[in-house]
């Protein structure tokens, strides 16, 4: 067999084996567990509200906030500002931002506030914030849903993601999961 | 950085140290046809596949045999890519129903996924198919590193083989490297990412109402099999724009970590495998001490720097004791997100967890130092080759230091090698100098960058030095989906992977013709600490020297203008 | 004597004459068709006339913007040119040096008439310069050899002091392996006839005085390798310099072409690319000094590479003749008597072996008076025994078996314990010699190979290089064991005919090492000829002296030896020099990158480690510094860095430190001080 004829056949089989029956067969496999493969959402009463690990815009009052993202919480299209450090446009949004969580969380200093909470994530779909993030916005939530500082506190404490190993990643707090708690709470205000 | 940094940074090191013998060994083994554990289930496989191709697996090439087949192969895989590209409008396979790509597109895109790249000048989400995701991109995340860890083999075999020309065979070689090393790692760890929250599913993109009542389309796939022959083949092409700080691909430390792990685990057990084609497995921990000692020091340079928010931000009075959080995820924090940066520019991945344009001026130097050295541990197979280049140089200065005519584990070398290897040297500092310069000056490609100033060289400097180190992350600022940049980049990619393999395999060709010269007292011993330390010293000088005015004038530039 | 004078004279490194003719020379080498040889250099002196272009145009129109200033661009240029001059001063004290030992050489070569052999058989007297290859010339006592040759009748004794430096006459015969005579020595008596075997100007002496001048020379594979390597960053850097312009552009700094030239000429590796030839030349010349002559420089540099030694027992490790070294007596007799017996049948043997039982009768204090009217019995290969017989007595000495069948032919007996004492003698590596009074075997003596002194140090020391050393010798196993166990050689090859040599080089050179021999005999030819250096010894053949790459003009087989060190230390040199110039570029960045745009990007002034006084001083001192370098290697180029046979690991430690570690940090500190002086004159 000539070498030409043979190279077409190991792209054949490799489009087939490794393109093809390789995801193929593992998406089967992931129907082990479909909720993960399947994105991992998050259902309420009947009603998708999103993706556990995929951020989404927060701007009412009474939910936890998130992060800066680029592209405005688009899962269709992630990515990150890309602003250099040197770039003045980081300062002009990040002194928007903070000002604005200045206002809208009365008696907040700006060295309260965490740089992360003024600068955007690298996906845009950051999902999680700092725990001290989370903690700033306690009052603020406190106030315009009624519900206890105490128990939003506890609620933080409650969803703490940990670091793994006690060494990789941040301790940080997923703010949908929070909102969800929040939003269930609100229902059963509603009621 | 923190204690905790440094920690993370020695586990990283300590495991990667105590797999590179099992995983080194099995890699051997592998390519000498010896017996391993997977041989009940993979060997009748193999004969088949090698029968239905009609392989003589004992039928040995010469280098120009083997790199004419290599390079066969691999263009015609770049070809077939070109062609779906183009065509993935018409094709099934199309929820998110991606127009076929421009012609400059499809040619960088092939090129890149081709050339074990994986620089997108497209958006995943978008702009590809699944079809083209699976057949395409998937496909080409196991040939393109295949032929790459084949290159390294057949070098192998040139320095380890007596006054024998022949190389193996390609075929053999490049099928048993995908059977047998990429598939068995890509199979194990798809399963370790799934239950992790890496989406594996068929389904279009998810649909929602936020708890605010706002719409959100969020997009998924069979994400988890691409991520993981991603890092375990040093490919990089994200599912997801954002590559690998989309949530969906990396969804939290302990992925993080594993994807760290795998992306630097083959390239440090070629650095074994040397050792066992040399017999002297000694001269392999000494390389490999060699180069993690290096990769040590970036990565803790670049959290170091990182661990500092830019004094402009500062300025607003926040609190920045996290350091600089612009373009990095909550969950990885600076630490994880620099590491995983040193890790994808040293093993030339190309996978980003973290904005890379956004990262302190000196923190990015590192980044694109890293691939600028293009020697820390680099890419399965291709890293090991420009470590072996930059051996020969040290060999060749250390050799005539001690008043011999320097040789390597017994092979001289002489000015044929000196001067392909030259060549090797030559081509990948030329490349990105040249584009580099050359879009700095046309005044359309300098409009394309995002951040003005000394940062401005330093993205576009970025951009070309990814594309010849066959790295594939960016500085995302630069705006590269004209035409130029499609096809300055595609170029730089095949300059940078061809124009080195064809050569070096030339001087492996060479040094296989070779006696091996028996050792003695005034034989300069290559296992030796002495030479690890003149290694680094040649590798940072070279690379220094050659690449310090850029480096002056992007972000030395910025970081004096910045920090003052 | 020419070979002392050539060493007197070489132990100068440069003399007023000498220095007066290369800077002469230095010039004349600035001729750009000459220097393109040598890439970096021609990118200096290309550099040079474009600063100096620049200089003018400033001069005469005014400087157009920028840093530049005319004085500044004077300076640039001088120094450029300087630059180039003293690469060219490198190679010309090299060259002169060279020229000054061809010259002592050469002065051997008196203008003489040779006395051309017709076809007749007459006699014409020509010049020696018309004689060509294969004419027959004859020479006799008092005149002066015309040519290289062979001599095909008769046999004269030669004084060969202008070639060798050795006083002693030696005797050149027809045939066997002394028949070479070389031109310009001189016929003490007798009459030979000579072939000639050289055309003019391909004589030995000649191409030897090509080479030593460094006319002829062609680079060498190392010297071709490193070249690609100071090409390649000569490219590298040719092009980093050339976008800065470009890349300083997009940040609106555009330094001037000047200083950019100047860091040009400062990046490329200038310091060895400058002294590379003057090295080369300087190792073959230091093998001259040792009246070693290599015939390439491939040769030279091969030597240092060498893997294995071969070496002949005689003449080489041994000193080819035995020596007495004990009177040993049979019963009934003592020492002193076999002494006097083996001395007086020694009287009128002028062998060596003979001399040295005079010598060993002395050295015991054996008081022996040569009788009168005694009559000399010569040594014949029938009798195979030699002694005087006198009056009253007649003594001999002889072969064990010799003397016995003489002893037993007299009517005596042998005496008890004969066969084994011979035996014991000879199972020690020595020859047993039997001492016979009137038929009656008194004793024996033991005639030794003595092994030269100082020789086990030597192979010491080649051990320590990593060369194997490896005898040949024609002797049984017995002899050649203790021999070599005495010299300390690392292996011995016995009862080796000249033919086994060649088979032992392949078998080395199969294992892919190389391997030198010495070598003087015709049948030593072939061998030499496929060793990698082959060392033939110049009281050889001319057969022995063509088919080697290298003539020992001593005939000391040892200096091998020295060889070797010389092919080190030339490539120690050549490594050396190349990772101090590489080094010092990293001082040189920091020096220029920020003078070069500190103006423009006030930030890069943090750059300026050195803190010097200003961009113009800044680049000036650079390049000052890097034109001085050149000057201040010049006498470690033509010395060669020292070799010491240390392990290799040890000699890289120590050269890295040096020429590594140093050459980062010397320039720091000499560009500093020539900024400070620059600083005195505010410039």
């Amino acid at each position: 067999m000539d070498d030409a004829k043979r190279i077409v056949k190991i792209i054949m089989l490799a489009v087939l084996l490794l393109g093809l029956v390789y995801p193929f067969a593992f998406s089967g496999i992931a129907r082990l567990t479909p909720s993960k493969a399947d994105g991992d959402m998050i259902e309420v009463d009947g009603r998708v509200v999103g993706a556990r690990n995929i951020g989404q815009e927060f701007s009412s009052p009474e939910y936890f906030h998130g992060r800066l993202s680029a592209g405005g919480y688009d899962a269709m299209a992630s990515g990150a500002s890309n602003l250099g450090p040197s770039n003045p446009e980081l300062v002009f949004r990040a002194e928007e931002r903070l000002n604005q969580i200045l206002l809208e969380n009365p008696g907040i200093k700006p060295e309260d506030v965490p740089a992360e909470m003024v600068t955007a994530s690298a996906s845009g779909l950051d999902p999680e914030i700092g725990l001290r993030s989370a903690y700033l916005q306690v009052s603020r939530i406190a106030e315009s849903t009624g519900i206890l500082e105490d128990a939003l506190r506890a609620l933080i404490a409650k969803y703490e993601r940990g670091r793994f190993l006690w060494v990789f990643g941040e301790p940080r707090v997923n703010v949908l999961e929070l909102n969800v708690e929040i939003w269930k709470m609100l229902g059963e205000v509603r009621q | 950085m923190t204690y905790r940094g440094w920690a993370e940074i020695a586990i990283v090191a300590v495991i990667i140290g105590l797999m590179i013998k099992p995983l080194g060994t099995y890699i051997f083994h592998v390519f000498e046809g010896e017996h391993t554990f997977l041989d009940p289930i993979l060997g009748p496989v193999e004969r088949f596949i090698f029968r239905f191709l009609s392989i003589d697996k004992d039928k040995e090439y010469k280098w120009t045999g083997y790199i004419l087949r290599m390079i066969a192969l691999d263009f015609a895989i770049i070809f077939f890519a070109y062609l779906i590209f183009r065509l993935q409008g018409h094709l099934p396979l199309n929820p998110a129903q991606a127009p076929g790509m421009r012609p400059d597109l499809a040619f960088n895109s092939a090129v890149s996924f081709g050339t074990n790249t994986n620089w997108q000048a497209y958006a995943g989400e978008t702009q590809a198919s699944n079809l083209s995701q699976m057949i395409v991109i998937t496909t080409c995340m196991f040939t393109s590193v295949a032929s790459g860890i084949v290159m390294a083999i057949a070098f192998m075999r040139g320095l380890s083989r007596r006054a024998n020309p022949f190389l193996g065979n390609f075929y053999a070689d490049f099928i048993r490297a995908i059977l047998r090393i990429l598939l068995p790692l890509a199979l194990l760890f798809t399963l370790v990412l799934i239950p992790l929250g890496v989406p594996q599913t068929l389904k279009g993109p998810a649909r929602v109402l936020t708890l605010e009542g706002e719409q959100q389309e969020i997009a998924r796939g069979p994400v988890a099999t691409l991520e993981a022959i991603k890092h375990i083949g040093n490919n990089g092409g994200g599912f997801f724009n954002a590559n690998s700080a989309h949530p969906y691909e990396n969804p939290s430390p302990v992925s993080n970590i594993i994807l760290i792990l795998l992306m630097l685990l083959v390239p440090a057990s070629m650095i074994y495998v040397l050792g066992l084609y040399l017999q002297n497995r000694r001269q392999g921990w000494v390389i490999f001490a060699a180069i993690v000692l290096l990769f040590i020091i970036f990565a803790g340079l670049t959290m170091w720097f990182e661990s500092r928010a830019s004094p402009i931000l500062e300025e607003t009075g926040v609190d920045v004791t996290a350091g600089n959080m612009e373009g990095k995820e909550t969950r990885y924090g600076v630490d994880d997100s620099a590491l995983f940066g040193a890790s994808t520019t040293s093993a030339a991945t190309g996978s980003v967890n973290s904005s890379h344009d956004s990262y302190t001026p000196l923190g990015g130097m590192i980044l694109i130092g890293c691939m600028m050295l293009n020697t820390v541990l680099g890419s399965s197979g291709a890293g090991l080759i420009n470590i072996l280049i930059y051996i020969i140089f040290t060999v060749f200065l250390a050799g005539l230091m001690v008043g011999r005519t320097p040789e390597f584990t017994g092979k001289k070398i002489e000015s044929r090698e000196v001067r392909l290897g030259v060549i090797a040297l030559l081509i990948h500092p030329l490349c990105i100098l040249g584009f580099t310069t050359l879009s700095l000056a046309i005044p359309s490609a300098r409009n394309a960058i995002l951040n003005s100033g000394p940062h401005g060289i330093t993205e576009m400097a970025y951009a070309f030095t990814s594309a010849t180190a066959n790295n594939g992350s960016a500085f995302g600022g630069l705006a590269v989906s004209s035409a130029y940049f499609n096809v300055t980049t595609g170029v730089a990619m095949l300059i940078g992977r061809y124009a080195i393999f064809i050569p070096i395999l030339a001087v492996a060709g060479s040094l296989a013709e070779k006696q091996i010269l028996p050792e003695s007292e005034g034989t300069f011993r290559t296992d030796t600490p002495l030479f690890a330390g003149l290694l680094i010293g040649i590798i940072i000088i070279i690379g220094a020297l050659t690449f310090f005015p850029v480096l002056a004038l992007g972000p030395l530039a910025e970081h004096f203008a910045l920090f003052g | 004597m020419a070979g002392n004078e050539g060493k007197a004279e070489a132990g100068k490194l440069m003399d007023a004459a000498l220095i007066k003719e290369a800077v002469i020379n230095s010039f004349k080498k600035l001729n750009p068709m000459n220097l393109i040889r040598n890439p970096v250099m021609f990118v200096v002196e290309i550099g040079a006339v474009i600063t100096t272009y620049f200089f003018i145009r400033y001069a005469i129109n005014g400087v157009e913007g920028g840093q530049g200033s005319v004085a500044f661009a004077a300076l640039i240029s001088l120094w450029l040119w300087f630059t180039v001059l003293f690469a060219n001063f490198a190679e010309a004290v090299a060259e002169g040096r060279g020229r000054a030992q061809a010259e002592t050489l050469r002065r051997t070569r008196v203008e003489t008439t040779a006395k051309l052999l017709q076809d007749n058989g007459e006699i014409k007297m020509v010049s020696a310069g018309e004689l060509r290859k294969g004419q027959v010339v004859v020479a006799e006592a008092g005149d002066v050899i015309p040519g290289d040759g062979e001599v095909i009748e008769g046999i004269a004794s030669v004084d060969e002091s202008a070639i060798t430096g050795e006083s002693a006459p030696v005797i050149r015969a027809a045939g066997g392996d002394f028949s070479s005579v070389t031109g310009g020595t001189m016929v003490l008596s007798d009459q030979i006839k000579i072939k000639i075997s050289a055309n003019p100007g391909e004589s030995f002496l000649d191409k030897m005085i090509s080479l030593v001048e460094g006319a002829q020379r062609q680079k060498t594979p190392n010297e071709i390798a490193l070249s690609i390597l100071l090409v390649a960053f000569t490219i590298i850097f040719l092009v980093v310099v050339f976008i800065l312009s470009p890349l300083g552009g997009y940040l609106e700094a555009r330094p001037d072409v000047t200083s950019l030239v100047a860091l040009l000429v400062c990046l490329i590796p200038t310091t060895i690319g400058g002294l590379l030839s003057a090295i080369g030349i300087a190792g073959i010349n230091r093998l001259t000094q040792y009246n070693v002559l290599a015939m390439s420089g491939r040769a030279v540099e091969a030597a240092g590479d060498i893997n294995t030694l071969l070496l002949d027992k005689t003449g080489t490790i041994t000193f080819g003749n035995r020596f007495a070294n004990e009177f040993s007596p049979f019963e009934g007799h003592n020492e002193d008597e076999v002494g006097e017996v083996a001395m007086l049948s020694s009287f009128g043997d002028g062998t060596p072996e003979g001399q040295s039982i005079l010598t060993l009768g002395k050295k015991l204090g054996i008081e022996v008076t040569k009788p009168e009217n005694c009559v000399v019995v010569e040594f014949t290969a029938e009798t195979r025994m030699s002694g005087l017989d006198c009056a009253d007595n007649s003594y001999r000495k002889g072969a064990a078996d010799a003397i016995a069948k003489y002893a037993v032919a007299a009517g005596h007996v042998l005496p008890s314990h004969y066969e084994e004492s011979v035996q014991f003698i000879a199972s020690q590596g020595s020859t047993p010699l039997a001492v016979a009074r009137d038929g009656d075997i008194i004793g024996l003596v033991e005639l030794k190979d003595v092994v030269k002194p100082g020789i086990s140090e030597r192979f010491e020391r080649l051990r320590a290089m990593g060369i194997k050393t490896m005898m040949i010798t024609g002797d049984n196993p017995f002899t050649a064991k203790t021999i070599a166990g005495e010299a300390g050689v690392d292996d011995f090859v016995a009862e080796a005919k000249p033919e086994d040599k060649m088979g032992l080089i392949r078998n080395e050179q199969g294992q892919g090492k190389l391997v030198a021999m010495t070598g003087d005999g015709t049948n030593d030819a072939p061998a030499l000829a496929i060793a990698d250096v082959g060392l033939a010894m110049n009281s050889g053949t001319q057969a022995a002296k063509e088919a080697g790459n290298m003539v020992d003009l001593d005939s000391d087989p040892a200096k091998l030896i020295e060889v070797v060190e010389i092919g080190k230390q030339l490539l120690i040199t050549r490594g050396s020099l190349t990772t101090f110039s590489i080094a010092n570029d990293v001082s040189k960045y920091f020096a220029i990158i920020p003078a070069l745009f500190m103006a423009y990007i006030p930030g890069l002034a943090s750059l300026n480690i050195m803190r010097l006084y200003s961009h113009h001083s800044a680049i000036l001192s650079a390049v000052i510094f890097n034109a001085l370098i050149i000057i201040a290697l010049v006498p470690l180029a033509l010395k060669g860095v020292k070799y010491r046979p240390l392990g290799a690991s040890a000699i890289l430690r120590r050269n890295i430190l040096i020429y590594g570690i140093g050459g980062l940090i010397a320039p720091f500190i000499g560009i500093k001080l020539i900024d400070m002086l620059l600083r005195l004159f505010h410039f």
